[in-house]
């Protein structure tokens, strides 16, 4: 059996790799990505715990956060087609009307 | 499977997941971005049956590969913009501390499930993660959180036309 370690330490080096992107790009849509990214490592973590305790309940758990995934990203992309409506750019750095 | 096969299976899966994450960050084009979130969401399918969640792998193609997905690829071809907005912005100091901090929070963590020690799998048997089992669990024990999701899903759909309908 490969043991939950590797499960667990893949997901920690795919959030990271998500909350990366989320830092760093300046694309609304990839930062969207990112965002779908860190999600499922949470899913996999949840699910690599799940197996290591031959529980269900982590199954329970992914089946809803995938849902909310999606409710995310309907509601996500609703708002970034308004944004690029009101503003015309995807540039996160150039959406800043609250700073000042 | 043995211990061997399935370790070798594990990272057939998990290197080509990583390298199409990675990916994800560093197209330049959101569509090819998209295109390695697709890949990347497909391997994460197989180390999620790895692990013998075949519905939640079953979902991870059909929810997210193909909806989430294709509704990225479709706002991704509404709003095309000029592809040299983002090259003007050069690397910039900011975007070094996001690169350290979440390489330091994914240091953190993979040195913190290391030091947990080795934590075998526990045995289960045929019927772990199946559609039956599964659905028997979101059908007793979590209807409430079930129903609510509908609900929720609902209120999405509707924030999602408010929100970028121009006029209702």
């Amino acid at each position: 059996m490969v043991p939950a370690n590797n499960y667990l330490a893949l997901a920690a080096f795919l959030f990271g790799l998500g909350l990366a992107g989320v830092l760093v790009k300046r694309n609304m849509l990839v930062v969207f990505m990112c965002i779908e990214l860190m999600l499922n490592a949470a899913n996999l973590t949840f699910l690599a715990f799940a197996r290591q305790s031959g529980n269900l309940n982590g199954h329970a758990i992914a089946f809803f956060v995938m849902a909310v995934a999606a409710a995310e990203a309907a509601v996500g992309l609703a708002i970034v087609i308004a944004v690029f409506r009101t503003r015309g750019t995807l540039n996160v750095d150039e959406v800043r009307t609250l700073k000042n | 499977m043995s211990d061997r096969a399935e370790l070798v299976v594990f990272w057939i899966f998990a290197v080509p997941l990583i390298v199409s994450a990675i990916g994800v960050l560093t197209a330049r084009n959101p569509v090819n971005a998209a295109m390695s979130l697709v890949v990347a969401f497909f391997f994460l399918a197989g180390i999620y049956v790895l692990l013998a969640a075949h519905l939640i792998a079953f979902l991870q193609v059909l929810v997210y590969a193909g909806a989430i997905m294709v509704l990225f690829l479709f706002v991704i071809m509404l709003l095309t913009t000029a592809d040299d907005q983002f090259q003007r912005a050069r690397f910039k100091l900011m975007q070094g501390f996001g690169i350290a901090g979440a390489a330091g929070v994914a240091a953190v963590v993979v040195t913190a499930v290391r030091d947990l020690g080795p934590m075998p799998m526990r045995m289960v048997g045929a019927e772990f993660g199946t559609l039956k089992a599964v659905g028997r669990l979101l059908f007793t024990t979590y209807v409430l959180p079930f129903e609510a999701t509908s609900l929720l899903l609902l209120v999405a759909i509707v924030g999602a036309v408010v929100v970028a309908k121009q006029r209702i």
